[in-house]
């Protein structure tokens, strides 16, 4: 094991944390918040010499190996959760500890679920930090820390970072440079975030609700500013929501793809026609399921595609408490909250592609059953998948459901109803915010035990980095010499 | 540039490697998903799994914008498609690999009527540095610089020699003519050396000269061997046909051991004054029997790595004055560059080369490498560039310059004249200067030797 690279990374993207956290510092003055003026005073403080000083361990050997790219990501994403808490304690505007790396980690991994009871009492500087922990963590911090890094002799296996942290079964590249990759997708994922604020101011959203919102929608995380989410807005800023949270739930290729002009492949692309051909069944499914309780047709198609976007995209933004829904409209949303969004983009879940290689090999498999001797190739976009491939989304699927089991067990000695535990695990494990019931879209993860809120943060953070890297970080074979 | 490579084998991946390195956009093509995968992991390029004849894939790879294409697959005609496809889509210069001499020889016709740069040969490549070791065989390694005006030689200190114990700032009062040290390597270890090193037996030196004193520094060191009248070469494949031929022709007798009697006769036709022996040529008993111990010059040459690397050492066991081994992976070299199996020569590596220099000369802006050469086992290299006018430290002695550490001005080329340099020396806009600098020093441009 390369210690030295290993802290050398870590050391520089904990600096990087120090650094985007100065706008929120910046805020604190303006608005003259003065306990969150020392709180992210001394958070950047720490940060910033910790990070100078693990930066200053020079490897001999460059040179990323596998493990080592999996334990950067995985001991980032952890470290930087548990710093990233910090403003929220040392402001005492969330005393427990827990709960503010519940809300951090929720942020990151652009979850939306939260603790907060009554958010609006909290001190604007703290909010702007927490939506744009969803900001960063939705593209990812790595791939932000790859866009702006210096160049470096680690060459080609810093992809093993973007790699580890990208959603989705297969990672490409853009182009050939890692560095130019990451850019375009920042540029874009900057670009479509300025767009939405734009729209947003233009409906009257004033200017901080519409930074945060977008910052919320971007990274598909779901943290509003308001208490009742986004139901207090009007029509016109719920539809640039919901559209906007369709789009950034779109495999990031897709754009790159429009940029170069390549429209018919965006056309042929199967993972975005199912992501929205799913769309539209669900929405109209509930549309029609809803239309007596919200008085019309109309108003139950403009909520059930705002609900349905918001759950598939894994964003978790509410226009309307859904847990009043019928039980029919409400089992589809559980379902999306699986499904999740597309490979390469900023959504969680299983990912759609996952789901069309599943389906795929699942219907080759009953034809070997009838024709044992038959050959089939799972094939999407006119490219076989590799079997490495297949059986990697295999094993992920079955320690996606060992895990989401094993938490929910142990969040059951809470002993809250079967509806809170099960939904509390699925919205937390596949990032999406809000549950049913307790966890509903108007509740909150407050109520629920010290070790319930580790064991969801956990979750999260499985969720969203697709649970391998922190399974290597945990498991004791990495850490042994030549296993 | 923009590079796009079809074929990801051994030499189109040592290209990536070494160009991606030098901030080029390389884009790699190759049909086995597999190593286009473990390449992504590894090196910085965009990878596009295909085949590289097919014009769908070369416009998804761009190659109509881009700078070059190099065709290194191991199918010679899928690479030449290669290259007249890209041709025709716009790309500036296209490279071929091809491993049929024929293609060489109508080299330009096809560069004329089918617009290919350059045609690389890897037997006909291996063959020539085989044959320019040979010259001298004093030396393990011989590359010239400075348009063949200097020489980079590499040789190993004996036990006796007049230069063990000696400091290197002695050196030219001691040989009585200039010569500079410019690596030395030891126990493993690479030096880029100061004046005040000192010099032990079985230090592996490279030493710079120019070509006119070459005869005089091997007279001066003692160590002459004779000069050599006959070969024997191990394995019949196309480096020995192309070796061999230039050997006859500079009057060396050949004896060529084969075991496949087809090749035998094939070669036999091709080559009417070499001794075409029809036998295992990694048979001990056969080796005495062929006069082995007599015989100057034994080059191993099977397809087999380890096969070469046996039959060399116990060619250097029976004393052959001079022993060359081919090896098809060099990665392992350095483990058994000082048992006894003589110089080693990597083919595909000097392909890799023979492209890289191309590529290299295309950028040919200013202050850029204008040639490159591995030296020590591809631990250090020897850089040779002209000093443009934004060069820093323009006609001023080189004992005021502060250099990087392990790097070292080897040569200068004043308007032809070839100076190898002492402290009062300079250089000046024009000249063509030869650095030497560790791999981990990493020039790009001249002005990275400084501080």
């Amino acid at each position: 094991m390369n210690y030295r690279v290993l802290l050398n990374y870590i050391g520089k993207v904990i600096l990087v944390e120090g650094l985007v956290m100065i706008p929120a510092l910046l805020i604190a003055f303006a608005k003259s918040q003065h306990n969150c003026i020392f709180a992210f005073g001394v958070t950047i403080g720490a940060l910033i010499i910790l990070g100078l000083g693990l930066s200053l361990i020079k490897p001999k050997n460059q040179e990323i190996k596998i493990r080592e790219g999996f334990l950067i990501v995985a001991g980032c994403w952890i470290l930087l959760s548990l710093f990233g808490a910090l403003p929220f304690f040392l402001s005492r505007e969330i005393p427990n500890y827990i709960d503010c790396i519940f809300e951090t980690v929720s942020g990151f991994t652009t979850t939306g679920a939260t603790i907060l009871t009554n958010i609006e009492v909290m001190s604007s500087s703290l909010l702007y930090w927490r939506s744009f922990t969803h900001w960063l963590g939705g593209m990812g911090i790595l791939v932000f820390f790859l866009a702006i890094m210096p160049k470096s002799k680690a060459g080609g296996s810093l992809f093993r970072l973007m790699k580890a942290e990208s959603p989705g079964p297969e990672v490409g590249k853009l182009s050939s440079k890692i560095k130019n990759t990451a850019r375009t997708l920042y540029i874009i994922y900057i670009v479509m975030t300025i767009i939405e604020i734009i729209l947003l101011l233009c409906g009257g959203m004033p200017l901080f609700d519409s930074v945060t919102t977008s910052f919320g929608t971007a990274g598909t995380g779901g943290f509003a500013v308001k208490n009742d989410s986004i139901m207090g807005y009007n029509s016109y800023l719920q539809m640039v929501v919901g559209v906007f949270m369709v789009l950034f739930g779109i495999n990031f290729n897709i754009y790159h793809l429009i940029l170069l002009k390549d429209i018919v492949n965006v056309w042929k692309n199967q993972e975005l026609r199912l992501y929205l051909g799913i769309i539209f069944a669900s929405t109209l499914a509930i549309a029609v399921n809803i239309s007596s309780q919200m008085g019309s047709f109309a108003k139950g198609l403009q909520h059930g595609f705002f609900q349905v976007s918001s759950i598939i995209t894994t964003t978790g933004f509410a226009s309307y408490n859904f847990d009043a829904w019928p039980m029919f409209s409400r089992c589809i949303l559980v379902f999306l909250m699986f499904i999740g969004a597309c490979a390469g983009s900023t959504g969680g879940g299983v990912k759609v592609a996952r789901v069309i290689i599943l389906l795929k090999s699942a219907r080759n498999t009953l034809q070997k059953i009838r024709h044992p001797k038959s050959v089939k190739a799972v094939m999407i976009d006119k490219h076989r998948t590799e079997d490495t491939v297949i059986s990697e989304v295999n094993a992920f699927m079955t320690v996606y459901c060992i895990i989401a089991i094993v938490s929910m067990l142990i969040l059951s000695i809470d002993n809250f109803s079967f509806e809170s535990t099960t939904t509390a695990v699925i919205a937390c494990l596949n990032n999406v915010g809000p549950g049913l019931d307790m966890v509903g879209p108007v509740g909150s993860y407050s109520a629920f035990s010290w070790w319930g809120k580790i064991v969801l943060s956990a979750d999260m953070l499985l969720g969203r980095l697709e649970i391998f890297p922190l399974i290597i970080l945990f498991s004791p074979v990495t850490w042994s010499k030549n296993k | 540039m923009k590079i796009v490579i079809v074929g990801d084998g051994r030499v189109g991946s040592t290209l990536a490697k070494q160009l991606a390195k030098e901030d080029h956009d390389v884009v790699v093509i190759d049909n086995d998903p597999e190593v286009l995968n473990d390449l992504l992991e590894t090196v910085d390029v965009y990878v596009i799994e295909g085949n590289g004849a097919v014009l769908d894939v070369q416009r998804r790879a761009d190659v109509g914008n881009s700078d070059i294409l190099i065709a290194a697959t191991t199918n010679d005609e899928l690479n030449i498609v290669c290259c007249m496809l890209a041709k025709k889509l716009g790309c500036k210069a296209t490279i071929a690999r091809t491993q049929n001499r024929d293609y060489v020889r109508q080299m330009q016709y096809m560069s004329k009527e089918l617009g290919l740069s350059m045609i690389v040969n890897p037997p006909l490549a291996a063959a020539r540095e085989i044959f320019r070791i040979i010259q001298f065989p004093s030396f393990l390694k011989r590359n010239s610089v400075a348009k063949g005006r200097v020489e980079l030689v590499e040789l190993v200190i004996s036990e006796g020699n007049i230069l063990v114990d000696k400091a290197l700032m002695d050196l030219t009062k001691l040989l009585k003519m200039d010569v500079l040290v410019c690596a030395v390597e030891r126990d493993d270890e690479v030096y880029i050396p100061k004046g005040d090193f000192v010099l032990k037996a079985g230090d592996k030196i490279s030493v710079t000269a120019p070509r006119s004193n070459l005869v005089k520094l091997i007279k001066k060191l003692n160590i002459t061997t004779q000069k050599i009248k006959n070969a024997t070469i191990v394995g019949g494949g196309q480096i020995a046909v192309n070796l061999a031929e230039e050997l006859l022709k500079s009057g060396v007798s050949v004896k060529i051991i084969e075991k496949d009697i087809e090749t035998c006769k094939n070669i036999s036709e091709r080559l009417e004054d070499a001794i075409i022996i029809n036998a295992d040529g990694t048979n001990h008993d056969l080796l005495l029997q062929e006069g082995i111990e007599d015989t100057d010059a034994f080059i191993s040459l099977t397809d087999i790595d380890e096969e070469n690397i046996f039959i060399s050492m116990f060619a250097t066991h029976l004393k052959v004055p001079k022993v060359i081994t081919k090896m098809n992976r060099n990665e392992y070299s350095y483990l058994i560059s000082d048992k006894g199996v003589g110089s080693i020569i990597c083919p595909k590596q000097l392909t890799a080369n023979e492209i890289y220099r191309y590529v290299r000369a295309m950028e040919n802006t200013e202050d850029t490498v204008q040639t490159l050469i591995s030296i020590i086992d591809d631990r250090a290299e020897a850089i040779e560039f002209v000093v443009g006018q934004n060069a820093k430290n323009l006609n001023r002695a080189l004992m005021d310059i502060k250099l990087k550490k392990d790097v070292l001005i080897a040569c200068i080329s004043h308007l032809g004249q070839i100076v190898i340099p002492k402290g009062t020396d300079s250089f000046t806009e024009g000249d063509t200067v030869v650095i030497v600098a560790k791999n981990e020093a990493e020039i790009r441009e001249f002005n990275d030797i400084f501080m």
